[in-house]
């Protein structure tokens, strides 16, 4: 049964990118583009990555969607046509695929227990984490405490790519400034009162539901990138709903700083103090008499970190194209 | 006895949804302009929602898993009509008109 939903699925998202590759309209492909990381959501449900189809629907679908539409916003509503000979790219396309296909036959079966990503670290890490961690949740395990130097090298990536994007859109071309600026109050949804009123009554539920991913990321899947990508999203609803400048008050640039770079300290700081009391970097074993206790205590710790700078970050690359309007 | 009748129910609840949501795809697919196609996936959808979300109540009988399929139903009703509602205002507000004469212009152009 679960083989069928699996195959419908994604025959549904090879359906979808195809059409995303054929829309001429840029709207289009963007909320394609939101149908088709809500499908891969599905997907990874159905592989039972609840932590991933998580991350996958709040950014793909949440996240990314609004960034898009504030992107387009700033260009063409129509994708340029382009002057090539398309048959070198079908080549291309068309020898890369057979070398992929081909590829797939060595692979093991899917779930296959004798596969030999299973037999690596995998089961030492299973049998592990009751006596190690102590959590239920062995993911946030792996990437909070035995990974934790690959989480922290993630959560740089995030901080670097939020930096790039400012970098980018926060140079001001001056011959610009006086023709396209308008009143910042004109942004939001002020005609539309049921959308309002509705996600006033939801906002505070989200916010509820991410620091509930947050704190219960040992337990259940979820975590930092989750809850980060969960309350950015509210945070982004009151946006749109209220105007980018209430937003700002609500939360301002300084405070998202703050966020975006204290959250990636907070990591490195947590590694550091276990240095200096007496352990390896991101050994969280040394925080307490209980080294048990002392992991939890560091996961809880980190993952309030990432969290804090996913959200930061996500909010601020949304300020940053919902400010370029008005350069 | 009891749990063939629940069985019963639940099913028939689960098969109805199915079919509110076929209709409502047919709709969105085959009537002639923006409003009557957005009706026909709205309408539809919200009487599923509730059907198929029931049906399943009902399979899972009470436990926590029921408590959060309420906590479903509770976000689906109140956003989903929200978000058609915010759809056919943008589309109003954009100058599309929802009249009969709006439609044919916009079948023979179409033609």
């Amino acid at each position: 049964m679960i083989t069928v939903f699996a195959v419908f699925l994604l025959s549904l998202l090879v359906i979808t990118s195809i059409a995303i590759v054929r829309a001429q309209n840029l709207f289009v492909a963007v909320m394609l583009m939101a149908i088709f990381s809500l499908l891969m959501a599905a997907n990874f449900f159905i592989l039972d990555a609840a932590d991933v189809a998580l991350t996958e629907a709040a950014i793909g679908a949440g996240v990314t969607t609004v960034i898009f539409l504030g992107a387009l916003s700033l260009t063409a509503e129509n994708e340029k046509k382009v002057e090539l000979s398309r048959g070198l790219a079908i080549c291309v396309v068309a020898a890369t695929a057979l070398v992929l296909i081909y590829a797939t036959f060595d692979k093991p079966k899917l779930g296959d227990p004798e596969a030999p990503v299973h037999q690596h670290v995998a089961p030492w890490y299973l049998s592990e984490t009751p006596n190690l961690v102590g959590i239920p949740n062995v993911v946030t395990a792996v990437l909070g405490s035995f990974r934790a130097y690959d989480t922290l090298g993630e959560v740089f990536v995030v901080f670097i790519a939020c930096i790039g994007v400012l970098f980018l859109l926060s140079a001001r071309n001056e011959s610009d400034q006086q023709s396209r600026r308008s009143s910042p109050d004109s942004i939001g949804l002020r005609h539309h009162l049921i959308p309002k009123v509705v996600g006033r009554l939801l906002f505070p539920f989200i916010l509820l539901f991410g620091l509930y991913v947050q704190f219960h990321g040992e337990y259940g899947p979820g975590g930092g990138f989750q809850a980060g990508a969960i309350i950015a999203t509210g945070i982004i609803l009151f946006a749109l709903l209220e105007g980018e400048k209430r937003a700002l008050a609500a939360v301002p640039h300084s405070v998202l700083m703050g966020m975006v770079a204290g959250g990636a300290m907070m990591y490195t700081l947590v590694g550091v103090t276990s240095m200096a009391m007496g352990g390896n970097f991101l050994d969280y074993s040394v925080f307490s008499s209980d080294p048990v206790f002392g992991q939890q205590l560091g996961i809880i710790l980190i993952e309030a970190g990432v969290g804090i700078t996913v959200c930061g970050a996500l909010l601020t690359i949304f300020h940053a194209f919902a400010a370029r309007e008005n350069y | 006895m009891m749990e063939q009748i629940v069985n019963i129910l639940s099913w028939l609840m689960l098969t109805s949804g199915g079919f509110f949501v076929l209709v409502g795809g047919i709709g969105a697919l085959r009537l002639p302009n923006f409003y009557t196609r957005m009706h026909a996936a709205s309408v539809t959808d919200t009487m599923a929602t509730f059907l198929v979300l029931g049906g399943i109540m009902l399979q899972a009988g009470l436990s926590i898993a029921t408590i959060k399929l309420v906590a479903i139903l509770g976000f689906l009703l109140l956003t989903s009509p929200t978000a058609s509602y915010a759809l056919a205002n943008a589309a109003l507000l954009s100058g599309m008109k929802p009249d009969a004469k709006a439609e044919s212009n916009s079948e023979e152009q179409a033609q």
